[in-house]
């Protein structure tokens, strides 16, 4: 069972939370102006990163907040988490979740 | 390659046993090779083995980073199955079963393929609706599927709960009998020694490093830790790293990679007739011949690389195996453990040419690749020699999802992912 570091809340169990995929994508402002292979892009296409990859997480059973999270997919440390609209911290932070 | 009969059984006995070859050779890699797949599990070995038996090339080499058969072959829960619904999917499970029904014969090596039957319970008004669709459409597919009452299903599998008094009461089953299991290693070394036999070169603890295209952008060599090796034509099985060597040719798929667990009892005496699978309560079980409970699940909840998983995971898994058969209640578990897995958005597979000449892949198959693995294995093999897919895996191509040609089959492993 993982602690997760919610930017609200505080570490709590893994339990308390839902994966909400890769963070940072952002949704195209008009989708019938663009290109299928943008919108395929968009919809469907993922890094799948095997490493450090930011992602998005929900405290569903807590807070209910959407935040962001960096995590290492190789080993499922969490090395930050932070609030949506912060940017990105560098990769190798500091652990603190 | 020394047939394997009764009667060689017997003449070795008279040896004391001694003197059995091994299954492959472990050859040095050559600089270049007519075609090379990526992964020796029972998809890639396979696909070499009907690329060399079918098609007629004969220099051809597996890249495999670690063992045969040590990724997902052997880390599943060997159901074979394929009541799936829409006519895109019958057809390419069918292929793989009706595959199955000879491959002992076909590799001269018995992968204990049994047609023990596989059971998906009902438990409430949406199952019964959904499987009763599935039993009708794949009879208009030509595949068996059959609808049982709960007291049928009881007579079909003895171990079962069917009382009222359960939280999840059962209201019925699909069953396909043609369904089973196999055993799961036997399907790589089967393969791989056919293979080798054909001349395919397995070649062990080797990684793939990076993926080399000549000018016109098509696939020219594949780097790897013991070195470069030359090739034009490059398979990609590769389970739930597909991402990460694709990425290495610069293709994008619609993927995601989740470790899914799966846990095994200590052996006991046969007391497990069929498979049993739940999908609103999560939980598959079967017992094998060794006589361990085999139980599986859905997969965990983040994408992962790890090959672990989450204990909540499993302990999920077994409340549900309890209530389902009280009898297991206090069966000890002997091992649990993860594979990952790669998903794709309609929880439909790949098998199809890529963007870049010269390579290939076969992925996506998420929580239920096994049961495909000849089928797979022969498709690849065939969209490989003649550069373009069969008309089973012509669906099966990666442009669907910017085409909208979705095989949306999200309750394809029959429990919800």
């Amino acid at each position: 069972m993982l602690l997760i570091k919610c930017p609200y809340c505080g570490e709590r169990s893994e339990l308390e939370f839902s994966y909400g995929g890769q963070a940072h994508i952002v949704r195209p402002l008009i989708p019938s102006d663009i290109t299928d292979e943008a919108l395929t892009e968009y919809l469907y296409h993922r890094d799948n990163i095997k490493g450090v990859q930011a992602e998005r997480w929900r405290h569903l059973h807590g807070c209910g907040r959407f935040f962001n999270a960096v995590r290492d997919t190789t080993t499922d440390h969490f090395q930050a988490t932070y609030k949506i609209g912060e940017a990105q911290p560098a990769s190798g932070a500091k652990s603190d979740g | 390659m020394r047939l394997y009969s009764g009667f060689a059984l017997l003449k070795a006995g008279f040896n004391g046993q001694k003197n059995w070859q091994s299954l492959w050779r472990s050859p040095e890699p050559k600089p270049a090779y007519d075609a090379i797949i990526i992964g020796a599990g029972g998809h890639g070995l396979g696909a070499a083995y009907y690329l060399a038996k079918q098609h007629g090339i004969r220099n051809i080499a597996v890249l495999e980073k670690g063992w045969v058969g040590g990724g997902n072959t052997g880390r599943n829960t060997t159901i074979i199955r394929s009541n799936y619904l829409f006519n895109e999917s019958a057809a390419l499970y069918d292929h793989a079963v009706k595959l199955w029904e000879n491959l002992s014969q076909t590799l001269n090596y018995n992968v204990m393929f049994s047609q023990r039957g596989v059971m998906m319970l009902a438990h409430n008004v949406h199952d019964v609706q959904v499987f009763k669709r599935h039993v009708h459409a794949n009879r208009c597919n030509g595949v068996d599927n059959e609808w049982l009452s709960a007291e049928q299903a009881k007579v079909f599998c003895p171990p079962l709960n069917i009382s009222a008094n359960m939280r999840y009461p059962i209201l019925g089953a699909a069953l396909q009998r043609r369904g089973g299991t196999a055993r799961h290693d036997a399907v790589a070394w089967g393969y791989a020694r056919a293979a080798d036999d054909l001349g395919v070169d397995i070649i062990e603890n080797c990684e793939v490093i990076g993926i080399r295209r000549d000018a016109t952008g098509a696939v020219e060599a594949v780097e790897t830790s013991r070195g470069l090796i030359r090739t034009k034509k490059l398979g990609v099985s590769a389970s739930g790293h597909t991402s990460v060597v694709l990425g290495m040719a610069g293709v994008r798929l619609p993927l995601e990679s989740y470790p899914l667990q799966a846990l095994v009892s200590e052996p006991v005496k046969p007391v497990f007739p069929c498979v049993v699978m739940s999908n609103t309560i999560h939980a598959y079980i079967s017992q094998s011949d060794k006589g361990e409970l085999v139980i599986g699940a859905g997969t965990d909840a983040y994408t992962s690389y790890t090959q672990r998983g989450g204990l909540h995971i499993s302990s999920h898994t077994l409340e549900a195996i309890c209530e389902l058969f009280p009898m297991f209640r206090r069966m000890r578990m002997l091992r649990n453990w993860g594979g990952i897995v790669d998903v794709t958005p309609d929880r439909s597979p790949i098998i199809a040419k890529t963007p870049v000449p010269g390579l290939y892949v076969n992925c996506g198959w998420g929580t239920g690749g096994f049961k495909a693995t000849p089928g797979a294995a022969h498709l690849l093999a065939w969209t490989m020699a003649k550069d373009e897919p069969h008309t089973i895996n012509a669906p099966y191509t990666i442009e669907r999802f910017r085409d909208g040609y979705l095989i949306d089959e999200a309750a394809a492993a029959a429990v919800a992912h």
